[in-house]
């Protein structure tokens, strides 16, 4: 991160503690700067207000790219390009041209939307992210207020209040 | 937390395990030093592997004479073995994907190892096309770019150029799959470890933070890797078939084999996954992870997939005979009676009967039967293979080439070394990655550990009831009433006790003031049919006599054989 931060969050032990914590910041009307779990806690999208991810719908763009590249490719290169004739066929042979058109269409889509997922992440090979609690990883819950945005005195009576089993302040 | 698990569902967490009991449990392998049994299996893997190089060596250097393949018999062990390889790739998508979509929660005890399965078995598969065009060292050529021969393309119209992308395809994506899940258990791993191991692990993990956005990202990749790997594993066996199917060879120019053998290849793969993963749970201690109920799961699948291969084999005989198509006729005379006898034979009885004895409880949770079957169909599905390509070959339609074809020890020697190329890296992958996916184990606790299903969640709560009263408004609260998961004891007779008890039918015996083991115990078999049936709830003589039975037990204080019921279920 260009910026660094200063960051004041409360670490709970179960996600019920935290949905429940989350709720009452929302509530209180404190913005949350993020919140970090171990592993997917549902029913904590729309408590951030976090939308639907849209990339799902890249993914159909990238596929829809491989179906194109892959069927107008082979049909440039038996039509145009080196017209040939197999088994008294015709040239453009649509039938035959299905299972690439397929398997290019699912290449792209995976790969693309792969490399989408960590772009967009601001993930990959090399990145090395500010690590806010080793424990985030194993069993805590992690809910995070940057000190610009909520006070931190404010936001330390909140996560007191909210039942969080520890409270630190970090600068990242 | 995700949806309502019904109590009586098997555990698949087991061990009263907590969060950090798992990533205990899971990580501790990567960071041990290995035990004996890893290093004996490491030994012996790479051995296999060094031969295995050696004899592709030799086959690249002498050429394919050092076969045995003739002209009659223009495909014999290689293609055998690189189809078998690709079967067994299968199941790692099939778990990883095709259960994702379906919701089966006992895919995250075995997805993880399952799709390194997959990766590796199709590095051994793509091998073996490899090395059997002769020419290596212009391999390239199969693949379309602009060169400067003309630019002289290959044959789009050719199932075998259809292969090169499926399989190139297919393994793409499941090795993006798998490092896609494997990220945040990399980032567990990032977090315990210190010096050079952190550094290592810091890259493998790409800097995975746990937050909420990419938690909804990842989630979201997931299904839609997994809606695309669905399809696209089936079109992958299916192209398989088809370089047979859409040749004119008695035998194999059919239609049926697109199913037959994707059914197949899930039957192998499956197998494959048994076999490793009994060794995997033992060795690793990881018997809490992946329970008896995973490994019925699988064999269940064994016993399904299996005789839908069954019922394939005899649809082709049945087809062969009604065509009225005497070369078609006489192939499957061939293999059944012709020189290769013993290898249709042995594939009948490995494929069609042995996963028949699944159909015994007992057996399919038996881990030693399940080890000894895993094996025999590994067997079969090979000779499967092999009864295809070259019985049908070695049986042309001119009787002056027929011929007969037995392996090399170069063939053999390969075929060797690519168990051995499978079994290092998956000996390799043990070391370095969680065997059983960490995030996705403590995902599904709440919903599938031990301690929060069935009547454990009641002995338990017993100790503590406030805590419980306090746990249970907690809960109705955040869910909204659904899904809670651990039941109040106001009630006179707590009838989850009952292993045989559900929700559903809890609330129907209350509805109807039923409410204790006494009054269920003296209830007339039929008048409780009926209330079952008015519910909507298909319910035999014997299921709603077993619970009577089971209140009549619970009433004379029989707790042992009723915790013992519970634990058969």
């Amino acid at each position: 991160m260009a910026n660094s931060q200063d960051i004041i969050y409360g670490i709970y032990n179960d996600e019920e503690d935290l949905l429940r914590a989350v709720k009452m910041a929302n509530s209180e009307h404190l913005e949350i700067m993020d919140v970090y779990s171990p592993f997917p806690v549902h029913g904590l999208d729309p408590l951030l207000g976090l939308e639907e991810s849209r990339l799902h719908i890249t993914g159909f763009i990238y596929g829809a790219l491989g179906t194109l590249t892959a069927f107008l490719g082979m049909t440039w290169i038996f039509t145009k390009d080196w017209p040939q004739i197999f088994g008294g066929k015709p040239y453009w042979s649509v039938p035959a041209f299905i299972p690439i058109t397929f398997e290019l269409t699912v290449l792209f889509a995976a790969i693309g939307m792969t490399v989408t997922f960590y772009v967009i992440n601001g993930l990959g090979p090399g990145v090395v992210n500010p690590t806010i609690d080793l424990r985030i990883t194993d069993d805590k819950f992690c809910l995070a207020f940057d000190s610009s945005q909520v006070a931190a005195d404010k936001a330390e009576s909140f996560l007191k209040s909210s039942g969080a089993a520890e409270i630190h302040s970090k600068t990242i | 937390m995700s949806h309502y698990v019904s109590k009586i569902r098997e555990p698949l967490i087991q061990g009263h395990k907590t969060y950090h009991d798992i990533t205990e449990d899971l990580s501790s392998p990567t960071e041990k030093a290995p035990g004996m049994a890893w290093t004996l299996g490491f030994i012996v893997s790479v051995s296999a592997l060094s031969f295995g190089v050696f004899c592709i060596l030799w086959t690249i250097w002498h050429g394919i004479g050092t076969w045995n393949l003739n002209r009659t018999i223009g495909w014999g062990w290689d293609i055998t073995n690189f189809v078998w390889w690709i079967g067994i790739g299968h199941a790692g998508t099939l778990i990883s994907a095709i259960l994702l979509l379906f919701r089966q929660k006992w895919r995250t005890g075995v997805n993880r190892a399952a799709e390194a399965m997959t990766i590796f078995a199709v590095i051994c598969a793509a091998l073996f096309p490899a090395i059997h065009v002769g020419r290596i060292w212009v391999v390239f050529y199969f693949f379309p770019y602009p060169n400067t021969r003309g630019p002289l393309w290959p044959n789009f119209n050719s199932p075998l150029l259809w292969d090169l992308f499926a399989i190139s395809t297919y393994f793409t994506v499941s090795l993006l799959f798998w490092y896609t899940g494997l990220v945040p258990d990399f980032a567990t791993l990032r977090d315990r470890a210190k010096g050079m191991r952190r550094k290592v692990y810091n890259f493998l993990s790409f800097g995975w933070t746990g937050s909420a956005k990419h938690w909804q990202r990842w989630e979201s990749l997931s299904l839609v890797l997994a809606g695309l790997a669905t399809p696209l594993v089936l079109s992958v066996h299916t192209i398989v078939s088809f370089d047979f199917a859409t040749s004119v060879i008695p035998g194999w120019h059919t239609t049926i084999f697109p199913p037959y053998f994707v059914a197949g290849a899930i039957f192998s793969g499956f197998a494959m996954v048994l076999t490793l993963m009994l060794v995997t749970r033992k060795v690793l201690k990881l018997e809490e992870y992946i329970t008896i109920g995973h490994i019925e799961s699988m064999n269940k699948v064994i016993l399904v997939t299996g005789t839908i291969v069954g019922v394939a084999y005899l649809t082709e005989l049945f087809i062969a005979w009604y065509s009225g198509y005497v070369y078609e006729q006489f192939a499957f005379f061939n293999r059944a009676l012709g020189p290769y006898w013993w290898s249709y034979f042995g594939m009948m009885f490995c494929n069609v009967v042995s996963p028949q004895f699944f159909w015994s409880r007992k057996i399919r949770r038996s881990v030693a039967w399940t080890f000894f079957l895993s094996i025999v169909v590994n067997i079969g599905m090979w000779f499967e293979r092999f009864v295809i390509i070259a019985t049908t070959l070695a049986r042309d339609f001119l009787p002056s080439s027929w011929s007969y074809y037995s392996p090399t020890w170069v063939e053999i020697g390969i075929f060797i070394g690519t168990l051995g190329i499978f079994f290092t890296l998956y000996l390799a992958f043990t070391r370095v990655a969680p065997v059983v996916a960490i995030a996705e184990v403590k995902h599904i606790l709440k919903s599938s550990g031990d301690q929060y299903l069935g009547g454990h969640a009641h002995h338990e709560a017993h100790g503590k009831p406030e805590m419980v009263e306090a746990l249970v408004e907690e809960s109705a609260s955040l869910h909204g009433g659904e899904g809670v998961r651990i039941q109040s004891t106001a009630t006179p007779d707590d009838m989850n006790l009952l292993p045989g008890m559900s929700d559903h039918i809890r609330q129907i015996l209350s509805d109807n003031g039923l409410d204790s083991f006494a009054s269920l115990a003296n209830v007339q078999l039929d008048k409780f049919r009926g209330l079952l049936t008015d519910a909507g709830i298909a319910a035999g003589d014997s299921d709603a006599g077993k619970l009577i039975e089971q209140a009549r037990m619970a009433l004379e204080g029989k707790w042992d054989e009723l915790k013992d019921l519970k634990d058969k279920l």
